[in-house]
């Protein structure tokens, strides 16, 4: 026991004095929820329309009120005139406007005969996210118009009542689980296995192999040192970026023991996966090249930035295995949801006994001689 | 009981040797010493004596424990000093002791006492909250060998201790060494390329080539095992016919050896030969060019049982670094 708490306290002795690593490995992560948090899922805004009115009548004349009106709330675009609607599309397709609002001749008499009229939205559809951002705003629009306009809407003969259990959760809280399990393996990839790496590239381990640690010990030291530099860093996230991201009551503290729980066995859980890819490297530049693949792919399969329903079926295996998906599930449910321990007790569960299965490994693979 | 016995131990990596059916013992309270050049094949034994490496065949008893059945007893007993600096630079001197006494399992009572008494041994008491970084080579190679200590073993193996040191540091390890072994009675194991410091240290010395086992014995046998005590090196400004029959047949002239121009004279009597030597010289009218007399080192020793000089045999080293041999399997 006291070998393992001196290999561990060497490892902590060295960290603290090195503060440089301790920020760098806390402002990755905090950087990477920032800038994606926002990045993504935005409200889309200034896009540039261009309407053709090819009718000019009093309908049309309406419908084009309606439009300015939203145009200058929302913002979600602006219009652009066009006599020539040929002119409009070539427009389009250079990418001067992002979509075309075409009012065909015969608008008003259909109207006014109630013989389905219809305006065409030409989109550029190589932008996902700015063509149903448009479309949805115009069928909203043409909707309104149609109720406006006296027309009777169709007489619907169910309709769907949409109850939210939570509050409005913007795309920052989404990405918080995943960035502070991000955290947690920035810090297990700078400061678990690696650190044996290092000191056998610096031929430092002939020092303790000489002493009669034994390899569990040593497997141990490493994890556990690790572990709490992990924890520290999945702490310092939890708290910053809870409060970043505006999760209500970021501190309260019943929460908070939940959630340092499943910091906990994140922490160890990834350290251990750490050293086990790591237990047979000698060479300090393999962890450091691989580091981006191991990111990529332990984090997106996770559901952190987008949810495991909508995956192939090769990535959901990865999922499945991934303990990057437990903790996000957990932390997600914790954070988003605020739950009791039974929603997370799966989670727990699969990450300790990942964790052992790992050690155990690593210990069977470890060379304890040269 | 031997302190360290040594059975023809083998260790090959990929179908070459560095260490090729060595033996000896080492009693206890020797100081035993592997003198060879690089690639030589000692630090790999001494990774084999201190656990590090399993050998290929051959066997090796530490204290009476088997290195590889019993290589946790085997650890118990024994201070290492490797060759590559193995404290932290991070920490200062008295950490990286308590860390390791840790290690060893020493009681925290004693732990406080023996750091300090060591600490003070090595000189470097002023130095203990200091990180190691600042300390310079000499000071981190005393801090190596205290901490080599600090479980106070009997048997203790040091790789080369005294490499990459300046002048006055490689005397201040040898004192402190000497110092500490007659204090604490302990068996010495070193490896070392340096013949002056297996002279003057060792009390047994095997000279080891190639993996081999070239000669063992005291350094005073050693030198008195090959022919003339004193050795003659004397270049000549030209070489007569017949010169090197000439050369031999000088008083007291054990063996003639040529390399280049130098000839290298073994000699019963320096001095006498000289007198000879310079009498033939002026006879023959011809110059001396250079001439020097020395009593026989464990160089000539060295060259004498493997015909290269070992200064030479430095050059020859091969330009692997034996620290990293183990990833090659």
């Amino acid at each position: 026991m006291h070998r393992i708490l001196a290999l561990v306290e060497r490892d902590l002795r060295k960290f603290m004095r090195s503060p440089t690593l301790i920020v760098v490995s806390m402002f990755f992560p905090l950087v990477q929820l920032v800038v994606l948090g926002y990045a993504f899922g935005g409200k889309i805004k200034n896009l540039k329309v261009g309407v053709v009115d090819q009718d000019r009548g009093v309908p049309t004349v309406k419908l084009r009120e309606m439009f300015m009106a939203v145009a200058a709330n929302a913002r979600t675009f602006e219009t652009v005139e066009y006599t020539d609607a040929g002119q409009a599309v070539t427009d389009l397709r250079n990418g001067r406007i992002n979509a075309v609002l075409n009012i065909p001749p015969e608008f008003s008499r259909r109207t006014l005969a109630q013989a389905a009229p219809q305006v065409a939205l030409v989109e550029d559809n190589t932008d996902n996210f700015a063509a149903s951002a448009l479309q949805g705003v115009f069928i909203e629009l043409v909707n309104t118009y149609s109720q406006k306009g006296g027309e009777p809407r169709v007489p619907p003969g169910v309709t769907l009542s949409v109850v939210e259990l939570y509050p409005y959760v913007p795309y920052i809280q989404y990405l918080l689980p995943g960035s502070i399990v991000l955290a947690i393996f920035v810090s297990a990839m700078i400061g678990g296995g690696i650190i044996y790496i290092d000191d056998k590239a610096r031929g430092l381990h002939e020092g303790y192999l000489v002493t009669p640690i034994t390899k569990f010990e040593l497997i141990l030291g490493f994890n556990l040192s690790g572990a709490i530099k992990a924890f520290m860093a999945g702490l310092v996230l939890t708290t910053l970026g809870s409060m970043v991201a505006g999760i209500p009551h970021p501190l309260d503290p019943l929460r908070l023991l939940k959630l340092l729980l499943v910091i906990v066995t994140t922490a160890l859980a990834l350290i251990s996966m750490m050293f086990l890819l790591m237990v047979r490297v000698s060479d300090p530049l393999v962890p450091r090249a691989i580091f981006g693949v191991l990111n990529t792919l332990l984090f997106f399969p996770s559901g952190a930035v987008y949810p495991i329903y909508g995956f192939p079926t090769w990535m959901r295996v990865i999922s499945t295995v991934d303990p990057f998906t437990y903790a996000v599930h957990a932390f997600k449910t914790l954070l988003l949801k605020n739950t009791g321990l039974v929603a997370i007790a799966g989670d727990l569960t699969y990450l300790l006994v990942f964790t052992v299965v790992m050690m155990l490994l690593a210990t069977a693979l470890f060379r304890r001689t040269l | 009981m031997a302190a360290i016995e040594v059975e023809n131990i083998t260790k090959c990596f990929n179908g070459f040797c560095a260490v090729n059916g060595l033996s000896f013992t080492v009693e206890q309270g020797q100081v035993f010493g592997l003198l060879g050049p690089n690639g030589a094949g000692k630090s790999t034994l001494i990774r084999m004596l201190t656990t590090l490496l399993p050998p290929t065949s051959g066997t090796a008893r530490v204290n009476g424990f088997d290195v590889v059945h019993s290589a946790n007893q085997v650890r118990k007993c024994i201070g290492v000093i490797p060759q590559a600096m193995t404290t932290d630079l991070d920490l200062s001197a008295a950490e990286n002791m308590h860390i390791f006494a840790k290690l060893y399992g020493v009681p925290r009572e004693r732990r406080l006492r023996v750091v300090k008494e060591l600490l003070e041994a090595v000189e470097l008491l002023s130095w203990a909250d200091k990180p190691v970084k600042n300390l310079s080579g000499g000071m981190r190679r005393r801090l190596e060998v205290a901490r080599g200590l600090v479980h106070e073993p009997k048997i203790f193996f040091l790789d080369e201790p005294t490499t990459g040191l300046d002048p006055v540091s490689r005397v201040a390890v040898w004192e402190m060494l000497m110092r500490l072994k007659k204090e604490r009675d302990l068996t010495i194991l070193m490896t070392t390329h340096y013949m002056d410091e297996a002279d003057k240290l060792c009390e047994r010395i095997a000279i080891v080539d190639h993996g081999k086992l070239v000669a063992l014995d005291s350094p005073m046998k050693l030198k008195a095992s090959i022919p003339g005590n004193n050795i003659l090196e004397v270049s000549f400004s030209r070489l007569p016919e017949g010169w090197l029959e000439t050369l031999e047949s000088l008083p007291e002239v054990q063996s003639v050896k040529a390399e280049d121009h130098v000839y290298r004279i073994g000699s019963n009597n320096g001095p006498r030969t000289t007198v000879e030597l310079i009498e033939a010289a002026r006879r023959a009218q011809i110059e001396i060019a250079s001439l020097s007399v020395q009593s026989t080192t464990l160089d000539d020793v060295f060259m004498h049982y493997t015909g290269r000089q070992l200064r030479d045999a430095l050059q020859d080293a091969p330009g692997y670094d034996p620290r990293f041999f183990y990833e090659r399997r």
